[in-house]
């Protein structure tokens, strides 16, 4: 007679999430599924630091302060500790539509527009208008199958709508987004400096070393400081350029989003209505407003009958409509202020929508079985 | 059906689910988290218009006091970044503190307006922020009254979801 030993496991939510994202530490962090460059920034940032600690801080401390490593160390760890904020929490992720509310959304949508006959492809784009002093269109999103509140936008790398949408950052290897966008900014803010202070020091370093044993000696003996230099110079234009340009964003109550689209700019377009008129109070909300908690619930756990179902992967509506393979590199190039003007060789965070978004599909009998939400138990 | 007092758990054992209905987001006022008022005509045989908006007021003055740009949220964002956000992983955020009071709120409001008449609100923050689900419940042990009113609630419903589209 065969003994079956039954062992409970614990299914949680993150296992269960639709979208191309990786969860780690059993849902407490969450990032894109290309990490390549983003474990490129972290070899970049520490190599760097460790080499300035290690060589250019000894001399320095004892030669000109101790107060010099000190502060590089914070500014270490103050742009670490905001890179892995940025990196590793939810941008803003709005989840799907459980498969009642996206029947009864259709079931609006097909009486507002009328009910497309069986076969024909229905509008590519449904909007929903609202008046907000403007007119404000929702768009549908076909994937997620709600209606995007305004300022989100759909992430075709990550497949997830983003609330307050700015941009997929393969640096941080995740979107950059409502929830994280503060910690985005500080970032690379903090970077810039620290940039900027170890460059200048690795500068005083070699010239004073160089007072007492000359050029080429000083480099000789600590050979790191070249690559320090070198890694700095270039980062210094594309990290403290990006500063610049997200302070004009945060200045303006602007995502990189609305930026590249246009959204506010041009003489017919309507003026940004997210703006309080006044830099102070916008950098204040950006930077230092309430911060909404992830709705996504990670960590919740599923109950046993729902474990056994899996939504379907969204592959197919992304994989043969999108350049998967260029995208980290092309969004690399979004990164830099001055390529946001050519928009056509590389695709924006959010690509142009028909390729992009799928139509419905015919009728709601075929709606995908994701799993049902276990019957309100109001305890919360 | 008013004389009888259903708890939710004796809502869910003598119920079965008839329908649901789904009040979205108003976005009159920009991003801030607030609900539509608009009465749904499925609840109409269900529970009086007042207690219906009077609940969504309520929930909506709840979201814009979490929302709420001012003083102590600068305060708490500031103290935040001073402590490059470490400071989270101890305390819990202003926000998160009102998404509690909601759902006592909520559980609240289900147990004594909403159970007794058949019906369930669920928690937004359970929907991703977008909606109030509210589920309609056809109760077995009372007479078919109440599920011809649900059936005839969702056989109008794509004329007044129609409504609600266009708003």
């Amino acid at each position: 007679m065969s003994v079956m030993v039954v062992r409970k496991k614990v299914t949680r939510k993150w296992e269960k999430l639709p979208g191309r994202n990786t969860f780690c530490c059993d849902g407490r962090v969450m990032m894109a599924r290309q990490k390549g460059i983003f474990y490129l920034t972290l070899f970049l940032i520490l190599g760097t630091c460790t080499l300035f600690f290690a060589f250019e801080c000894r001399y320095l401390a004892v030669q000109l302060s101790p107060a010099i490593p000190v502060f590089a160390a914070m500014l270490f760890l103050f742009s670490m500790a905001t890179l892995l904020r940025t990196s590793f929490s939810d941008p803003g992720v709005i989840p799907r539509a459980l498969p009642d509310e996206a029947a009864f959304i259709e079931m609006e949508i097909e009486a507002t527009n009328g009910a497309v006959p069986q076969g024909q492809r229905p509008p590519p784009r449904i909007k929903n208008f609202q008046i907000n002093n403007q007119i404000v269109k929702l768009k549908y999103c076909y994937t997620c199958k709600i209606f995007r509140p305004p300022r989100a936008s759909h992430c075709s790398i990550c497949d997830n709508c983003v609330e307050r949408f700015d941009h997929h950052c393969p640096w941080v290897g995740n979107c950059v987004g409502k929830r994280n966008y503060r910690y985005f900014y500080l970032f690379i803010l903090s970077l810039s400096l620290l940039t900027i202070y170890v460059f200048a020091f690795n500068i005083v370093y070699v010239a004073l070393k160089s007072l007492k044993i000359g050029f080429l000696e000083t480099l000789k003996e600590t050979p790191g400081t070249v690559l320090e230099v070198l890694i700095c110079f270039f980062t210094l234009w594309s990290v403290v350029g990006l500063t610049g340009f997200h302070t004009f964003l945060v200045a303006l109550n602007q995502t990189t989003n609305e930026d590249i689209k246009g959204s506010w700019t041009g003489k017919n377009r309507v003026q940004n209505p997210y703006s309080h008129g006044n830099i102070v109070k916008n950098c204040c909300e950006v930077l230092c407003g309430p911060l909404p908690p992830s709705v996504l619930d990670r960590r919740g756990i599923l109950p046993l009958e729902e474990s056994g179902s899996r939504p379907p992967s969204t592959q197919e509506a992304s994989t043969s409509l999108l350049p998967q393979g260029p995208a980290p590199i092309d969004h690399l190039s979004n990164e830099m202020p001055e390529d946001t003007s050519t928009p056509e060789d590389m695709p924006p965070p959010e690509p142009p929508e028909p390729p992009q978004e799928e139509p419905p599909l015919a009728g709601r009998t075929s709606l995908p079985s994701w799993p049902r939400p276990p019957p309100p138990s109001k305890g919360s | 059906m008013a004389t009888e007092v259903h708890n939710l758990q004796e809502l869910r054992r003598s119920a079965s689910l008839a329908t649901k209905v789904f009040i979205q987001r108003d976005y009159s006022d920009g991003t801030i988290c607030q609900f539509q008022t608009k009465f749904p005509p499925e609840l109409d045989s269900r529970i009086e218009r007042q207690l219906f908006e009077e609940t969504v007021k309520t929930l909506n003055s709840f979201y814009a006091e979490a929302e709420k740009i001012g003083g102590s949220s600068y305060l708490e964002g500031c103290l935040a970044c001073a402590t490059a956000y470490f400071i989270f992983l101890c305390m819990e955020t202003h926000y998160e503190k009102v998404l509690k009071k909601i759902s006592r709120y909520i559980q609240e409001q289900n147990e004594k307006v909403f159970a007794p008449r058949g019906l369930l609100l669920t928690d937004p923050v359970e929907r991703g922020m977008r909606v109030i689900e509210i589920s309609i419940y056809e109760d077995r042990c009372s007479s078919g009254s109440s599920s011809s009113g649900s059936s005839s609630g969702s056989g109008s419903s794509s004329g007044g979801g129609g409504g609600a589209g266009g708003r």
